[in-house]
């Protein structure tokens, strides 16, 4: 395997982690105006109270490693995408500022408008994840110097806005079986009822992505006829996902978010696997396409990046593991809460 | 205007602003750390609620630093697309490096002194808040090797690749260790210890005047007048050795810097002045002799000047020369401050003199100051380059990025930004305002019992009569 090939994958980890990772405080935070009373709202936001930035740090790590490897597929797409990703960074910048808020006055109205703020951002954000995702699925069009041809509102196509959509739903449900984890009494028993809804949303979404993708995108049809093994990765995330509503009807949450980790990790490899060697596909003229072969950094870097991350991602990997179990067990709203 | 203009502005903004709080972390940081340390050591419960209180504006920094952060890590991509495709082999590295060592670290231990009080042993603690610390340097130690790679390029070759000629790694030591970075990474370092250490004191100082939590605003200002004094100190000295840096490979910075022309005489030094860069002079208050002085120990070795470069490879030279010589200015004020401060604390006036305690309340401006205008020296002066002789700044833009579409991103940032500010300022006098958490109160009586019964559930007792 050639170096760009390790990082194209390498990439797709930092990326999955993110999802993984923030992708349950975002949800927690779709889910944040579901709550009733100004209690439950803390004990909501105190679940990710610990850990949220540091979930964003993923974001910020897979794009510095992006940059580092492949800077072509970096410089297209952040050009490329301009509009959307300054909003995503607003949406970011006001969910953080909203987090801190929120609790630091106690008039009704300031903390229902910070509550607003910081679910409308926690939907968005995945929304344009998602949608960002679906545009590289389909391909966009690229000119002669691999930059962005197409217009904004031409990245809100519907294939698109499903795959936002999906993301949404999913990372709701994900979020949803955090919170059952974190939490004990009343609004256990309020989050429990709220994850069935959520689980059938995201199944009807990601039933709808798939036709959408057999029938209108054609390289995902000849990915899978060529490479046999991503029939093994499909048959184990449908398991996967299968196996969420098994834990939660036994009511073993920590084994239910697991199944949900392992549901989004498959769904990443999934669509990296069936991606390669193309990081921005374009369409309609392919020639123009960003792969691992030409967008790459040279040898030396890709190299000496690789060193960077088998030194650092250990460490990163065992202190966040001994973070979150620091901090496991049941949310208790204390002097240093939200 | 035009999407370049547009570009760096928005450049610019979102740097500066977000350069407001990496100093404080960085600073308070190494205070947090020096406070800890006297916990552990003294056992005095009142160094614990120091660190609580000063743990708490960390956080707040450092919750600001990042959502002003993200931005700075995706605008390379954003606004400076060719810059980005041009020199990615060579800078991204430097980012991602960022990402996984100083980050992570920061963030991932910042639970931990935040929320972790009652859950894990005091030395665990006080390792959180080293590794905190930690971070927060590491992240500026590689922000700095990025940014010093711009000023003085090393360790690289030029190869024409598939997407047209781009810089590539020969020497990532080279890279590294480029010949600015260490000497710039220490003057940033230095500059951002006063900027904690002043906050520290300024806080203190307003306690003081207002009667309040005085026991807590004296310790707060020993510690930060000490790390004040060898931080303005410190400053001097790293700050001398990086102008012998830019005499010795940014020689269009440095005439810019001292608002000087002539293309070969002695140059001089100016106390203040103005620089007139239509007609090529520079009026004000000057040392004859003083630059060539400092850069070769005569005092009439000839210095090259403006006059020596074509117009289209200058800097703008006044902004540079106000930029040099104002944060000089601090500088040396926030010298006088802190050894005035050191002789008060020791004759025991300092706690009372109350237009000095003044002085000290608005004196945490000062460094800020400084830290901005002494990057708007560098990175004026850098100008009309991106990369130093390498690629200029216009060459850098995107491509396909509309001046429509900046100007609606440089308005968004600026709401967002001014939201920002006011959520911190708003925050940080809330949490100053609330003040530390008096050690005798029964509310604190009940998280230290709280937490020493945690330790003693986890440390079994020895055994009466062994």
């Amino acid at each position: 395997m050639d170096l760009a090939t390790i990082w194209y994958f390498l990439i797709g980890v930092l990326l999955a982690g993110y999802a993984i990772l923030d992708g349950f405080d975002l949800g927690v935070g779709t889910l944040h105006l579901l709550h009733k009373g100004d209690t439950a709202r803390r004990i909501s936001l105190n679940s990710i109270g610990p850990v949220w930035d540091g979930n964003e740090v993923w974001l910020v790590t897979g794009g510095g490693a992006l940059f580092a490897a492949f800077p072509e597929v970096y410089a297209t797409v952040f050009s490329g995408f301009y509009l959307a990703l300054i909003l995503l960074l607003f949406a970011l910048i006001f969910r953080a500022v909203a987090i801190e808020m929120r609790s630091k006055q106690p008039m009704p109205w300031w903390r229902s408008f910070w509550d607003w703020s910081f679910s409308l951002a926690s939907m968005v954000a995945p929304l344009l994840f998602g949608v960002a995702l679906g545009n590289m699925v389909m391909g966009i069009p690229l000119d002669s110097s691999h930059n962005y041809a197409g217009t904004f509102f031409s990245l809100l196509n519907p294939y698109a806005l499903l795959m936002g959509v999906t993301t949404v739903a999913l990372f709701a449900m994900h979020g949803a079986i955090y919170l059952l984890m974190k939490t004990e009494g009343a609004v256990h028993d309020e989050v429990r009822r709220w994850v069935k809804p959520a689980m059938l949303a995201f199944i009807v979404c990601y039933v709808a992505l798939t036709f959408a993708s057999v029938l209108f995108v054609p390289h995902i049809g000849e990915a899978l006829r060529e490479r046999p093994w991503l029939w093994v990765l499909a048959l184990l995330s449908i398991l996967t996902m299968a196996d969420i509503p098994r834990e939660i009807s036994k009511k073993r949450d920590r084994r239910a978010f697991l199944a949900s980790m392992g549901t989004i990790a498959l769904m990443m490899a999934l669509f990296a696997g069936g991606m390669f060697p193309y990081l921005v596909l374009s369409n309609p003229d392919v020639a123009q396409s960003l792969t691992t072969a030409n967008a790459a950094s040279s040898e030396k870097t890709l190299f000496i990046m690789l060193v960077i991350a088998l030194i650092g991602m250990p460490m990163v990997l065992a202190y966040t593991i001994s973070i979150y179990w620091i901090f496991r067990g049941k949310v208790k709203l204390s002097s240093t809460s939200y | 205007m035009d999407a370049a203009l547009l570009s760096r502005l928005q450049f610019a903004l979102t740097a500066a602003f977000h350069y407001l709080y990496p100093p404080l972390s960085i600073g308070l940081g190494l205070c947090l750390v020096v406070m800890e340390t006297m916990w552990l050591k003294t056992k005095n419960e009142h160094y614990r609620a120091m660190t609580r209180f000063w743990g708490k504006i960390f956080g707040l920094t450092f919750a600001i630093g990042v959502a002003s952060g993200i931005v700075l890590e995706f605008e390379f991509g954003t606004n400076w697309e060719r810059y980005s495709r041009y020199v990615g082999d060579v800078f991204g590295s430097a980012l991602a490096a960022e990402g996984i060592f100083a980050f992570f670290l920061e963030s991932g231990f910042l639970a931990i002194v935040l929320f972790g009080w009652r859950r894990v042993r005091p030395g665990t603690h006080w390792f959180a808040t080293l590794m905190v610390c930690l971070g927060a340097h590491f992240s500026a130690l590689w922000i700095i090797v990025a940014n010093s790679w711009m000023q003085t390029p090393a360790g690289f070759h030029i190869v024409d690749g598939p997407n047209g000629p781009r810089a590539e790694i020969t020497n990532f030591w080279a890279v590294v260790f480029n010949p600015s970075s260490l000497d710039r990474l220490s003057h940033t370092l230095v500059g951002a210890w006063s900027a904690g250490a002043f906050l520290l004191i300024s806080v203190g100082a307003w306690y003081l005047l207002k009667k309040r939590d005085e026991a807590f605003a004296k310790s707060s200002i020993k510690v930060g007048l000490s790390v004040a004094l060898a931080a303005s100190l410190l400053s001097l000295y790293t700050g001398s050795r990086s102008a012998e840096l830019v005499a010795e490979h940014q020689p269009t910075k440095l005439a810019a810097m001292e608002g000087h022309f002539d293309a070969h005489a002695p140059a001089a030094m100016y106390i203040f002045g103005w620089v007139d860069e239509t007609a090529g002079k520079t009026h004000g208050l000057a040392i004859p002799g003083m630059l060539s002085w400092l850069v070769s120990g005569d005092t009439t070795t000839p210095i090259k000047g403006l006059d020596a470069f074509p117009k289209e490879d200058r800097p703008p030279a006044n902004l540079t020369f106000q930029g040099y010589h104002l944060m000089i200015s601090i500088g040396m004020a926030l010298i006088a401050i802190a050894i005035v401060g050191m002789i008060g604390w020791s004759r025991g006036w300092l706690w009372n003199w109350r237009p000095f305690l003044w002085v000290l309340v608005v004196a945490v401006l000062l460094p800020q100051i400084a830290n901005q205008i002494g990057w708007m020296t560098a990175e004026v002066g850098r100008q009309p380059w991106i990369v130093w002789g390498l690629m200029r700044t216009n060459e850098g833009l995107s491509t396909v990025v509309s001046a429509g579409s900046v100007l609606a991103s440089l308005l968004l940032f600026t709401l967002v930004y001014l939201l920002l500010f006011f959520v911190f300022i708003y925050m940080l006098n809330h949490k100053i305002q609330h003040g530390p958490e008096d050690v005798h109160s029964e509310e604190y009586e009940t998280f230290r019992k709280g937490f020493d019964a945690m330790m003693l559930n986890r440390k079994p007792q020895p055994k009466e009569g062994k």
